[in-house]
């Protein structure tokens, strides 16, 4: 299996991401945000950073970088796209997510390791976890508090679509503790948090975060079996 | 002949700001700062952003819509007003 792992300029968990890529037992393969074509590949991870600087907004311009034309249209045909912090922000705003993400309620940053409930596991990155599974992963965002309308937020929670929830304290003001959702069809999912700083013992609180990456590689099997 | 009807550079500004019911905590931490300087009796403070954009011909009314709805807000959270200034009429001597 070989899942790409996209770099733009200002990423900083790109590398991250291949090693726990690697470490589920897949082959990580590098991508370039300027890339208008992908290779061969069977799911494709936008990773947590800064890209272009935040500039305008968080994700707004890596949004219309050539690679995300071809991640969008690769969605599409349902290759499993797993966006992390700022990747989710990008998947946001380039509508393969609903809602937006906004700077944290109380201004702060918020770097710690945070509990988290995974409250759907049918998705391409968490079928590996139990329904209503706790898990440890670190957190580290200036802007991760998740807004969407009433009616957005009543519709993902009745379809099934919001994959994950702060458990204990709300590190950024999240509508209805909301960490992280999938699109329609599960193969999009964004995460504010971060399972590819929990993939090891040695540097992370965890290893927990490593199920969103064995997840995607039984998704792979089953839809290819 | 007016010779600034030929340098009149079109510039169109895109004001954006957050909608109504999305938090801004950043005006709140200037309406929290405000009383440090004596300043009293402001009741809301919200910080949106100017976007100003040179033209180097008129542009499309179309052209601007989709580059605000697009790129320069997003609006699943923000407004955005567009205002394009028409060009001071030359009295000249």
């Amino acid at each position: 299996m070989r899942v790409g792992v996209v770099t733009f300029p200002g990423s900083l968990d790109d590398v991250d991401a291949a090693r726990a890529v690697r470490l589920a037992g897949a082959e990580p393969v590098p991508l370039w945000h300027g890339d208008e074509q992908l290779p061969d590949l069977d799911a494709v991870v936008l990773p947590g950073g800064f890209s272009y600087g935040d500039y305008l907004r968080c994700g707004a311009i890596a949004r219309f970088s050539p690679v995300m034309r071809a991640v969008t249209a690769a969605a599409g045909d349902g290759v499993p796209v797993l966006g992390i912090c700022n990747g989710f922000q990008i998947l946001c705003e380039a509508h393969l997510l609903p809602g937006a993400l906004t700077r944290n309620r109380h201004l702060h940053f918020r770097n710690r390791d945070q509990r988290l409930r995974i409250e759907a596991t049918g998705t391409a990155w968490t079928n590996a976890y139990e329904p209503e599974q706790e898990i440890l992963v670190p957190i580290k965002s200036g802007e991760g508090c998740y807004v969407a309308d009433p009616a957005t937020l009543d519709e993902l929670a009745a379809t099934g679509r919001v994959v994950a929830r702060y458990a204990g304290d709300n590190p950024n003001g999240s509508a209805r503790d909301i960490a992280a959702v999938a699109n329609q069809t599960g193969n999009v999912v964004g995460i504010m948090p971060h399972p590819e700083h929990a993939v090891e013992p040695l540097t992370g609180p965890s290893t927990d975060g490593l199920g969103f990456f064995t997840s995607v590689l039984k998704h792979l099997a089953g839809a290819a079996g | 002949m007016h010779a600034c009807q030929e340098q009149f550079v079109p510039r169109v500004v895109v004001d954006v700001m957050l909608k109504p019911e999305i938090l801004d905590p950043q005006g709140q931490a200037v309406a929290a700062a405000l009383p440090r300087l004596g300043v009293t009796g402001v009741t809301s403070v919200r910080i949106g952003r100017r976007v100003e954009l040179e033209f180097a011909d008129p542009p499309d009314p179309e052209q601007l819509t989709e580059l605000a709805d697009q790129l320069l807000a997003n609006p699943v959270i923000e407004d955005y007003s567009i205002t394009v200034p028409e060009p001071v009429p030359e009295d000249g001597p």
